[in-house]
C-alpha cells in the first residue's frame, strides 16, 4: 500500500481536502435546508463548496499516486515545540479570566520557552517577569483593555496594582 | 483640479497632530516586525487591532496601513544585511543586496533600497489618488452577479501568488470559503457548523485565524527548523550616500520596477511578492550585462524594492474602491474597517472622504517618515537581529495572545487560535500555502450573499453571470488567467520564480 503514495505531501493534502469537503457537504445535506438556486437555503452554498473541495481532494490524492511523481515523504512532526507552545497558549486562555494577566503571562512565557529545547531557567524567569510587567503596564494600565490584572479573590484587592 | 483639492483634504487629515503620530508609530512597528524574521504583517496587524479600538477610525487605519508598508522597508534591511528576508516580498532583494553588502557596499544598497521605495511609494500614492475615484464610480454600477464574478477573478488571481501546486491552492481557497461560512446564516438565521458551541454562532473571527495560522503556526515551524546561523554585517554600515553613477544606474530600474509593481499591485491576487519577482526578472532580461546579477548589481536591488513598495501601496486600490482584498493583509484591513464600523466598498469615498483621502495621503507621509527615520536607525535594527529566537518567540506569543483575546474579550478565541496554530503547522508540513485560505475566508460570506442575490433576481437562472457584460468580462478574464497559469511555458516560469525562495 505504502508504495502507491509517491508524493506524501499531496497524498495527505488530498485526504485532508476530501475529508473536510465531504464533512461540510454531508452536514449541509443532513442538517440544513438546501433550497433551490432561486431561493437558496442555508445549506446550498456550503454543499456546493464542500462537493468541489471533495472533488479537488480526490484529484490531488489521485495525482499524488502517479508513477511520474517523485517519491517524497512528509517531514517529521516535532511534537515538543508543538505541545509546549500550543499548550501554554491554551493555558493562558483558560487562566486569563481567572487569575489575571500577571499570572497567565508568567505561565505563558515560561511554558512556551520549554519548547525551544535550550531552556535556561534564570534567563527565562527574568524574561517572563519583564514581558509580563511590560504587557500589563502597556495593555491593561496604558491602553485600558478590559483584561483583569490579578486573580479575582478578595485577598488581592488590597494591592493598589490590582485595582486598575 | 479636483484631484488637488482631494489631496489637500487628505493631507490636512494625515498631517493633523495625532494622525502623524499614529502613522509614525505604525511605520516604526512595521519596520520592527519587518526586521524580525518569524513574524509578518498579518499577525502583527491582528495583534494590534484591539489596541486601535479607542482611536478614531482614520487614525486606526492610518496606523495599520503604516505597519504594512513599514514591514516592506524592514524586510529589505535584513535581506541586505543578513541575507535573511524579513518578509517574503524581500526574498529577491537578498540575491543582489546581500552580495553588495559582502562587497562592502551595504550602505549604498540600503540607501538605494530606501530611496527607490520612497520614489515608488510617491508614484503609487499619486496613482491611487488618480485612479481610485473613477474605479469607485464604476464599482457603483456593479450588481450582485458582477461582484460574484469579481470575487471569482480575485480568488483565482490569488492562486498565481501561491507557490507550489495550482490545484492545492484552489483547494485552500475552498477550505477558506467554507471556514468563512461558519456561523449564523444571515438569510435564514440558522447557525451553521457551530457544533453546538455558542461561541461560534458569530462565526470564526479573522483574529484567531490570522494569528493561529500566520503567527503560532509559523513560530512552531521556526522552532523545529532549529536555530539558523546568521552572519550579520553589524560592524559598520558606512557610505550611505550613493554616487552619481549609482543613481544613474539605478534610476531607470526604479522607474521600471515602480511601473510593474503598481500594475501588479492593482490586480487582485497580485501584490508585493509577484511585483518584486517580476521586476527582478525584467531587469535581468533588459540588462546588457546580466551576468552581474546575483553578484551585487545595483539594479537588482533597486527594481524589486521599488516594485514591492509600489505594489504594497496600489493593492489598496481594490480594497478602497471595491471592498475586495487582494492579499491577506488587505483581508485584515477589511476586518479592521468592519470592527471600526466602516463598510468597505465604493461608497467609502463619497461617504467618508476624510478617511479615504486621509489614508491615501498618510501613505506618502509614512513613506517619507520611513526614509528620514530608517536610514539613521539602521544600527538599532541590526542590533535587534542579534536577539536570539528563544527569547524572541515568547515575547511574540504573549503579544499575540493578549491581542487575540482583546479583539472580542473571548477566551475561546485564544483556544481557537491555538487550534488554528496546529492547523497552520500541518499546512506548513504538507506544503500548502495559507494565504489563499485567508482570502477565501474573508470573501466566503460576501460571495454567498452576492450569489444568492444574483440568483434570486434572475429567478434561479445562472445565465445571469454571462449575460451581464461586466460579469461576463470578469469571468472571461478569470478563464484566461487560469489558462495562462496552466500553460506549460508559464507554469515553468512560475515554478522557477519561486524556486529561489
Amino acid at each position: 500500500m505504502r508504495k502507491f503514495i509517491r508524493n506524501a505531501h499531496d497524498f495527505w493534502t488530498g485526504v485532508m481536502f476530501a475529508v473536510t469537503g465531504g464533512a461540510f457537504a454531508g452536514i449541509a445535506i443532513v442538517q440544513y435546508k438546501l433550497g433551490t438556486a432561486a431561493r437558496m437555503g442555508p445549506g446550498y452554498f456550503p454543499f456546493v463548496l464542500g462537493m468541489i473541495l471533495l472533488g479537488i481532494g480526490i484529484a490531488v490524492l489521485v495525482l499524488s499516486m502517479r508513477r511520474s511523481e517523485r517519491e517524497r515523504t512528509v517531514d517529521k512532526f516535532h511534537w515538543t515545540p508543538l505541545f509546549w507552545v500550543l499548550g501554554s497558549i491554551c493555558l493562558f486562555g483558560v487562566m486569563l479570566k481567572v487569575t489575571g494577566v500577571l499570572f497567565a503571562g508568567l505561565a505563558l512565557v515560561v511554558g512556551s520557552s520549554l519548547g525551544s529545547g535550550e531552556f535556561k531557567a534564570k534567563e527565562i524567569v527574568l524574561l517572563a517577569i519583564g514581558l509580563t510587567v511590560f504587557c500589563a503596564a502597556v495593555f491593561v494600565g496604558g491602553l485600558k483593555l478590559p483584561i483583569p490584572m490579578c486573580p479575582g479573590f478578595a485577598a488581592f484587592e488590597q494591592f493598589a496594582l490590582c485595582r486598575v | 483640479m479636483e484631484l488637488l483639492s482631494n489631496l489637500q483634504l487628505g493631507f490636512s487629515v494625515a498631517l493633523a497632530g495625532s494622525n502623524i503620530l499614529y502613522c509614525f508609530v505604525g511605520v516604526i512597528l512595521g519596520t520592527l516586525i519587518g526586521v524580525l524574521p518569524g513574524i509578518g504583517p498579518v499577525a502583527t496587524i491582528a495583534m494590534l487591532l484591539p489596541a486601535t479600538f479607542a482611536l478614531p477610525p482614520v487614525s486606526a487605519l492610518i496606523m495599520l496601513a503604516g505597519i504594512y508598508y513599514g514591514a516592506q522597508y524592514g524586510g529589505s534591511t535584513t535581506a541586505i544585511l543578513v541575507n535573511l528576508p524579513g518578509e517574503v516580498s524581500s526574498v529577491v532583494t537578498c540575491l543582489d543586496g546581500y552580495q553588495m553588502a559582502r562587497n562592502g557596499h551595504a550602505g549604498k544598497a540600503l540607501a538605494i533600497a530606501a530611496l527607490g521605495s520612497f520614489f515608488a511609494g510617491s508614484v503609487a500614492t499619486f496613482l491611487i489618488a488618480a485612479f481610485a475615484p473613477p474605479l469607485a464610480e464604476m464599482a457603483l454600477k456593479f450588481g450582485p452577479a458582477d461582484y460574484f464574478s469579481l470575487m471569482v477573478l480575485g480568488l483565482l488571481a490569488a492562486v498565481v501568488l501561491a507557490h507550489g501546486s495550482l490545484i492545492k491552492a484552489i483547494g485552500m481557497i475552498m477550505l477558506g470559503l467554507l471556514i468563512g461560512l461558519i456561523g449564523t446564516d444571515v438569510n435564514s438565521g440558522v447557525a451553521r457548523y457551530n457544533f453546538g458551541m455558542p461561541e461560534l454562532i458569530d462565526g470564526v473571527g479573522i483574529g484567531p485565524i490570522a494569528m493561529g495560522v500566520f503567527g503560532f503556526g509559523e513560530i512552531i515551524r521556526n522552532l523545529d527548523a532549529g536555530g539558523e546561523q546568521r552572519e550579520v554585517f553589524t560592524k559598520k554600515v558606512t557610505g550611505l550616500m550613493p554616487t552619481w553613477s549609482d543613481i544613474k544606474a539605478a534610476f531607470p530600474a526604479v522607474c521600471r520596477g515602480t511601473a510593474l509593481g503598481s500594475f501588479l499591485g492593482i490586480l487582485p491576487g497580485g501584490g508585493p511578492v509577484l511585483g518584486a519577482f517580476s521586476a527582478y526578472t525584467l531587469e535581468k532580461k533588459l540588462s546588457k550585462t546580466p551576468e552581474r546579477f546575483g553578484k551585487g548589481a545595483i539594479e537588482g536591488v533597486a527594481a524589486p524594492e521599488a516594485a514591492n513598495n509600489a505594489a504594497a501601496q496600489t493593492s489598496f486600490i481594490p480594497l478602497l474602491t471595491l471592498g475586495i482584498p487582494s492579499n491577506p493583509v488587505m483581508a485584515l484591513m477589511i476586518g479592521a474597517m468592519i470592527i471600526h464600523g466602516i463598510q468597505p466598498g465604493p461608497q467609502i469615498m463619497t461617504a467618508k472622504p476624510d478617511l479615504f483621502w486621509g489614508m491615501i495621503a498618510s501613505m506618502w507621509v509614512g513613506n517619507f517618515l520611513l526614509v528620514v527615520l530608517n536610514l539613521p536607525m539602521i544600527g538599532v535594527w541590526v542590533k535587534l537581529l542579534t536577539v536570539p529566537y528563544r527569547l524572541l518567540y515568547p515575547a511574540i506569543l504573549i503579544f499575540c495572545c493578549i491581542g487575540v483575546y482583546s479583539i472580542s474579550n473571548a477566551w475561546m478565541d485564544v483556544l481557537l487560535a491555538a487550534a488554528f496554530g496546529m492547523i497552520g503547522y500541518l499546512f506548513a508540513k504538507l506544503e500548502c500555502e495559507a494565504a489563499p485560505l485567508l482570502l477565501g475566508f474573508v470573501l466566503g460570506p460576501m460571495m454567498e450573499e452576492n450569489l444568492r442575490r444574483a440568483l434570486l433576481l434572475s429567478r434561479g437562472d445562472p445565465a445571469v453571470f454571462v449575460t451581464r457584460p461586466i460579469s461576463a468580462t470578469l469571468l472571461v478574464l478569470s478563464f484566461i488567467l487560469l489558462v495562462i497559469v496552466m500553460a506549460p511555458a508559464v507554469r515553468k516560469k512560475r515554478e522557477e520564480a519561486f524556486v529561489e525562495e
